[in-house]
């Protein structure tokens, strides 16, 4: 070792490169990712503490006061059974927050594992999967929903399951390519001669550097869960009726709206703009920070 | 490129027929039977026997499956369980409606999509960019039921400015037509601005920061010519496979614009008819708009092996 | 086209800044650079990476990224300041007075227009119509000696190879007869053989069109080759320029004379001395530097220099540096000492220790199949340094994952190491044998996980293939840190926070980690600046010596390998032509795909007179041609025909040379004979 102790000039001379700023330092300087959070932060309360802040019960009804327009007593009026619209509003974010994200995680873990092995383990592998998420894929989204909830009937759990597996052949998708791009570099090849098993590569060396992409595909899925989850229940699927929903809410008011009620459709509506305004907000901060 | 044709041509019937598997089960393992359905709760059970057996769906399933796919190859969809009629005028006149709809959607929106999408790119990182993005990533997001809510609060009840009910009387004029669908097709005009434009901004985006771009304007060409002839050329490309990707969330937003604006067509179709389980009906919608879908996808992939060069070498080797 | 009429430079640089903005503050990335190039000169700008040379080159066509700009100093392309003219004089000096060639020429074409119009354009600028332009474009491509002009015309530009797709790009770029033609790294991403042949068209055509040529290149032998003039550019500050024989003869800034004893010099071997390296690194882009530039890694720095910066100094004829100590520049002290003993090569014991036989590698099958390697046979001897030399598609990468198991061969081929067969894939080779063959790739970045801390990336094989565990793992972790020459603080770092020399030692120490008997290094040196490429094969040779390892080396510069191995092995279309010692394989006798690729090497010390001209391209490996693969662009092919029809064997010509020809050993000496290569 004497002889190779260090020559003066070889010294590799530390050059640790500034670190980058932490990403979420990067978030909290864009004002579209503060009005986002600050809109979802809103509803997540809601969600939660709603019976607590809701000036009604949702479900009391009050003959009395059927389909009263908005005034100092009810801010945003009731609804044909004489319930209160705001109160309706502040209880329905509960359901659409609990349902979309577990929806969108479920995806996301399915068509991970997924994408992980198709992209990773090529070959038969991938072309069988391949072919299965295809299939899927060539579906009109809405049709495969309506075939799962006509089969098992509409329920929350339903629900959750139709819609993480729209996702999950998606989601998969978006995990291979980012795999592909994974697989054509040497550290695999570095992990495989170290002896290392096909799912230790996959999870421990593979998913890590693919875990951002991951991250925003999340993100952006769930944007479209809720989407798909108030359109759903729209369109009945969804939560039924009498707990407050926001999709289920307009579908059992909207036709009072040529009689001119426009308060119960209208109140509901808003808060699903704004809470899918807010997510994808979020979403396309996030996006941005990742990708710079 | 022939076999190419061939190959994807023959996917799509393989795809088709799986779709038609799926159906059929999905439309067996139903809970309740057609004709307690029909029937209602209070009929005897030799009345539903009775019914089901009229109706065949007592024979062993693979008997009803063939028979379904023979009727079907006939150009034989069945009899409606509700209406106790054959259910092709149904099919045929509610996709004639819906094909109004979607085809006024895609020709407002292809131009304005591509348009706004390459605006933005053309300004990329400055104000309009963030504000194109933005509200196309807004419009895009907001379920078609609840900017369609918006939409005939404001325009409908408190202007009075527009019909809210989308069907007409019979024999109605085109502009009273067009006039009674300007409220419905707004909707899904928002949903798909959003996926087209940021494709098109995309790929122009990349085009224009492209070593080729640079060849272009260092050739001397004037700015207008390198992004006709070569930032274009190459970006708009992907956007065609977009365009008919999103055929399939047009099918999706035509329900439910159909049911807000109570319009006869094929997407109302489906959900009465998988309210009210009358298979035929919803299996003959569901087969239907999958054959929609995969001709679409299909011409968007020939488009696209047609207009790419490099794809066109490929595929003749 | 412009035969302007003034009298001055065709292109004049003074004091020339440009700043980028990065994250809201502006970096300076071109510091005070003035430069002339004098009409019908040939000028060359060169410098490692960070040097700013490209963005130079953007400057001048006034095509900066969004984020830079042009803060200080003045531009003259022919008397005309780019940076200050309106859009529409812009567009006619860019269509008629400067062209530009760069780095890959595949990206710089329109992927979905056919290569005659894209040139085509140029002339339809000038005002030509389309038919016209399409006829003066066939023109332009006989002048660029493109033999099947009606194919290349119709050829989208992913139908050609990358030689023919950068003589497109030149043909376009000199269809204008611009004034000035700015070619940035042009044969970087092209083999040897195709480099020195576009070089010597560019030289030709230069010639013909008397056009002015800024040369800019990281190669200082290309750069030497082509250019009258040269800038040695470093870190954004232009520290020497004159006369190229001058600077590269009789270099005066300390910097210059670092890098040219980087580079290994002609004949210059590892036991004949070790290679001098220019310590520490590269300044961080927009840091703040009061005195010379380079005082901080320079061995000759005195007081004066980290206090102000030195002005440029004549020293000769047209000849400047920016260094105080221009005149003990020469004397610059060796940061490496010279005479480290590295032991004697091992190539007095001549068992093997990995024996291949009959190996070949098909990807694909039916029409498509593309056969990598064809039946090749070569031994590794114990603690040698086989070298493999061969150009893209030559299979020489593909040899040595088949070796590591990490590419299947096809049925039939021999893996012998140890007298032991070697399962085909890596997963049915145990722990034992994966320790004994490890690989240092040619990318760190790639060949790192980028989410793991350096500790944990070198005790991974430490965990699994040495089975240590606690204190003897850190024990052994320190002790490998130490031999690559990195130190403990760098542990806890990720790869991004490592320059590419330092990221390189912790893929080497991998490789050690588990003790391996031989070592795959593929090209481990070539994506890393020259500054760095000297220290780490210095660190190779060292560890070799240390460990007594058997490496198998490779690499397509052919310096490199000269410098570092004691037999050569040469592949062509996944044929092994040659194999031999190294000093008889660059010596001569040689195979004629050898000699033209030792000639195709440009050399930083004068011309030489007769290099042998390969024609044509490089075939594809799915449509090999018949008998000898060489045959379609041999200059030396006999006239018999016997060449195109039987594939000659690989005869052992000498003792331990081997060479795959017909052309009698003999007859190979009186031909080569003349051209010195020594």
């Amino acid at each position: 070792m004497s002889e190779l102790t260090a020559a003066p000039g070889e010294v590799a001379v530390a050059r640790a490169l500034a670190a980058p700023p932490a990403p979420w330092r990067l978030l909290l300087r864009k004002p579209t990712f503060l009005i986002g959070a600050a809109v979802l932060l809103f509803w997540v309360i809601c969600g939660i503490f709603g019976h607590l802040i809701a000036p009604f019960d949702p479900l009391v009804q009050q003959l009395i006061a059927k389909n009263t327009s908005p005034s100092g007593a009810h801010l945003f009026g009731t609804d044909p059974l004489g319930r209160d619209v705001l109160s309706r509003v502040i209880v329905g974010a509960r359901d659409i927050l609990l349902i979309a994200p577990l929806a969108t995680l479920l995806g996301t873990a399915c068509g991970t594992a997924i994408g992980l092995a198709m992209g990773y383990l090529g070959g038969v592998v991938d072309a069988v999967l391949g072919r299965i998420v295809e299939a899927v894929l060539a579906l009109p989204v809405v049709i495969v929903a309506f075939l799962f909830i006509v089969a098992v009937g509409p329920s929350s759990l339903t629900l959750i399951i139709v819609v993480g597996f729209i996702f999950t052949p998606l989601i998969a998708r978006t995990v291979r390519t980012a795999v592909l791009v994974e697989s054509q570099l040497d550290y695999l090849s570095s992990a495989r001669l170290l002896g290392e098993r096909p799912a230790y590569i996959m999870f421990a060396e593979i998913l890590p550097n693919v875990l951002p992409v991951i991250v925003v595909e999340f993100t952006v899925r769930l944007g479209y869960a809720i989407f798909a989850v108030a359109t759903l229940s729209f369109l009945g699927f969804g939560v039924q009726q009498p707990t407050p929903d926001w999709g289920g809410d307009i579908a059992a008011n909207y036709g009072l709206l040529g009689a001119g009620y426009w308060w119960e459709t209208l109140f509901p509506a808003l808060a699903i703009a704004s809470l899918v305004m807010a997510v994808n907000l979020v979403t396309d901060s996030i996006e941005q920070v990742i990708s710079s | 490129m022939t076999r190419y044709l061939l190959r994807r041509i023959g996917l799509a019937i393989v795809t088709l027929w799986l779709l038609s598997l799926i159906v059929f089960l999905a439309g067996q393992v139903l809970p309740g039977d057609p004709g307690r359905a029909v029937l209602g709760p209070f009929a005897s059970q030799a009345a539903v026997r009775a019914y089901d057996h009229q109706l065949g769906v007592d024979r062993p399933l693979i008997v009803q499956y063939l028979g379904w796919i023979g009727g079907l190859l006939r150009g034989n969809m069945g009899t409606s369980y509700t209406f106790r009629s054959p259910v092709e005028p149904f099919v045929v006149a509610a996709l004639g409606n819906s094909a109004k709809l979607a085809v006024l959607a895609l020709v407002i929106i292809i131009p304005l999509g591509i348009a706004g999408g390459v605006f933005a790119a053309l300004h990329v990182g400055r104000a309009t960019d963030r504000v194109i993005s933005l509200t196309g990533l807004a419009a895009s997001t907001v379920p078609e039921f609840v900017s369609g809510i918006v939409l005939i609060i404001v325009f409908g009840i408190a202007l009075k400015a527009l019909p809210f009910q989308a069907s007409t009387s019979a024999g109605a004029s085109i502009p009273d037509q067009l006039d009674h669908l300007i409220l419905p097709v707004i909707p899904l005009v928002l949903v798909l601005f959003g996926y087209i434009a940021r494709m098109a901004r995309a790929g122009t985006v990349e085009a224009l920061d492209s070593d080729y771009a640079r060849t272009a304007t260092l050739k001397g060409l004037p700015r207008s010519v390198v992004i006709r002839r070569h930032v274009l050329r190459n970006s708009l490309l992907p956007t065609v496979t977009v365009i008919a990707t999103q055929t399939g969330y047009l099918i999706g937003g035509l329900v439910v614009v159909e049911q807000l604006f109570r319009y006869q067509g094929i997407g109302g179709l489906i959900l009465t008819a998988a309210n009210g389980k009358d298979f035929p009906m919803l299996e003959a919608g569901i087969l239907v708009v999958g054959t929609v879908y995969m001709v679409a996808t299909l011409i968007a992939d020939v488009l696209y092996t047609v207009l790419n060069p490099r794809l066109r070498v490929g595929v003749s080797a | 086209m412009t035969e302007d009429t003034s009298a001055g430079p065709t292109l004049a640089v003074e004091h020339l800044e440009i700043t980028y903005r990065v994250r809201g503050q502006d970096r300076p990335v071109v510091r005070d650079v003035s430069f002339q190039v004098g009409r019908r000169e040939s000028y060359g700008l060169v410098g490692e990476s960070g040097s700013g040379k490209s963005t130079i080159a953007l400057a001048l066509t006034r095509y900066l990224a969004r984020n830079g700009r042009v803060s200080g100093g003045s531009v003259r392309i022919n008397g005309l300041d780019p940076l200050a003219m309106s859009t529409s004089a812009l567009r006619d000096l860019r269509a008629r007075t400067v062209s530009m060639v760069y780095q890959e020429p595949g990206r710089a074409l329109n992927p979905s227009m056919k290569a005659g119009r894209q040139i085509a354009e140029v002339f339809e600028i000038a005002g030509l119509d389309r038919a016209a332009a399409l006829d003066r474009a066939q023109d332009m491509l006989r002048r660029v000696q493109i033999a099947d002009t009606g194919r290349v015309m119709n050829a989208y530009p992913h139908e050609l190879s990358g030689g023919m797709a950068q003589r497109v790009v030149i043909a376009m770029a000199l269809a204008a007869e611009p004034a000035l033609l700015i070619l940035d790294e042009p044969t970087t991403a092209l083999d040897a053989t195709v480099e020195a042949e576009i070089l010597d068209l560019v030289a030709g055509l230069r010639e013909q069109m008397a056009t002015t040529v800024l040369f800019i290149s990281h190669n200082l032998a290309v750069v030497a080759k082509m250019c009258d003039r040269v800038g040695v550019l470093y870190a954004g500050e232009l520290v020497e320029e004159g006369p190229a024989d001058q600077v590269f003869e009789a270099s005066r800034h300390p910097y210059t004379v670092g890098l040219l004893r980087c580079i290994p010099r002609r004949g210059q071997r590892k036991d004949h001395g070790r290679l001098d390296a220019i310590p520490g690194f590269l300044p961080q882009p927009g840091a703040a530097i009061s005195g010379c530039i380079f005082a901080e890694r320079c061995s000759l720095a005195i007081a004066e220099c980290r206090e102000a910066p030195p002005p440029a100094f004549d020293v000769g004829p047209g000849h400047a540096a920016r260094c105080y100590r221009h005149a003990e520049a020469a004397e610059l002290p060796r940061s490496t000492p010279a005479d480290v003993s590295l032991g004697t090569a091992a190539t007095t014991l001549v068992e093997p220790i990995v024996t291949i036989k009959s190996l070949s590698k098909t990807f694909g099958s039916g029409r498509s199949a593309l056969r990598a390697l064809t039946s090749v046979d070569i031994s590794i001897m114990r603690g040698e340094t086989l070298g493999l030399v061969g150009e893209s598609g030559s299979g020489k990468t593909t040899l040595a994952r088949a070796l590591l198991g990490l590419t299947e061969p096809d049925q039939g081929s021999v893996v012998e190491f140890d007298g032991q067969p070697l399962a085909a894939g890596v997963r049915g080779r145990p722990i034992d044998q994966l320790k004994d063959l490890q690989i240092v790739f040619q990318n760190p970045d790639s060949a790192l996980n980028r989410r793991r801390s350096v500790r944990w990336l070198i005790s991974q094989p430490l965990r699994r293939l040495a089975g240590l565990s606690g204190s003897r793992l850190t024990e052994r972790l320190n002790d490998l840190i130490r031999s690559v020459r990195m130190e403990k603080r760098h542990l806890g770092l990720r790869p991004g926070q490592l320059s590419g020399g330092l990221k390189q030692r912790v893929a080497i120490a991998r490789a050690f980690g588990g003790g391996p008997r031989l070592v795959v290094c593929d090209e481990p040196t070539s994506a890393l600046d020259v500054s760095v490429q000297a220290a780490i094969l210095n660190l190779l040779a060292d560890l070799q010596a240390k460990e007594q390892v058997t490496y198998l080396f490779i690499s397509h510069d052919l310096g490199v390998v000269r410098y570092l191995s004691d037999r050569i092995a040469v592949l062509y279309l996944g044929r092994l032509l040659e194999l031999g010692p190294a000093e008889q394989v660059f010596g001569g006798p040689h195979h004629p795909y050898t000699e033209a690729l030792l000639s195709a090497v440009p050399s930083l010390h004068g011309q030489r007179a007769d290099r042998v001209k390969l024609v044509g391209e490089i075939p594809s490996a799915a449509n090999p041609p018949s008998g000898c693969v060489f045959h379609t662009r041999c200059p030396r092919r006999l006239a018999t025909g016997v060449c195109e029809s039987v594939e000659p064997p690989l005869a052992e010509v000498e003792p331990g040379h081997f060479i795959s020809c017909h052309i009698p050993i003999d007859r190979l000496r009186e031909l080569q004979g003349n051209v010195a290569l020594k």
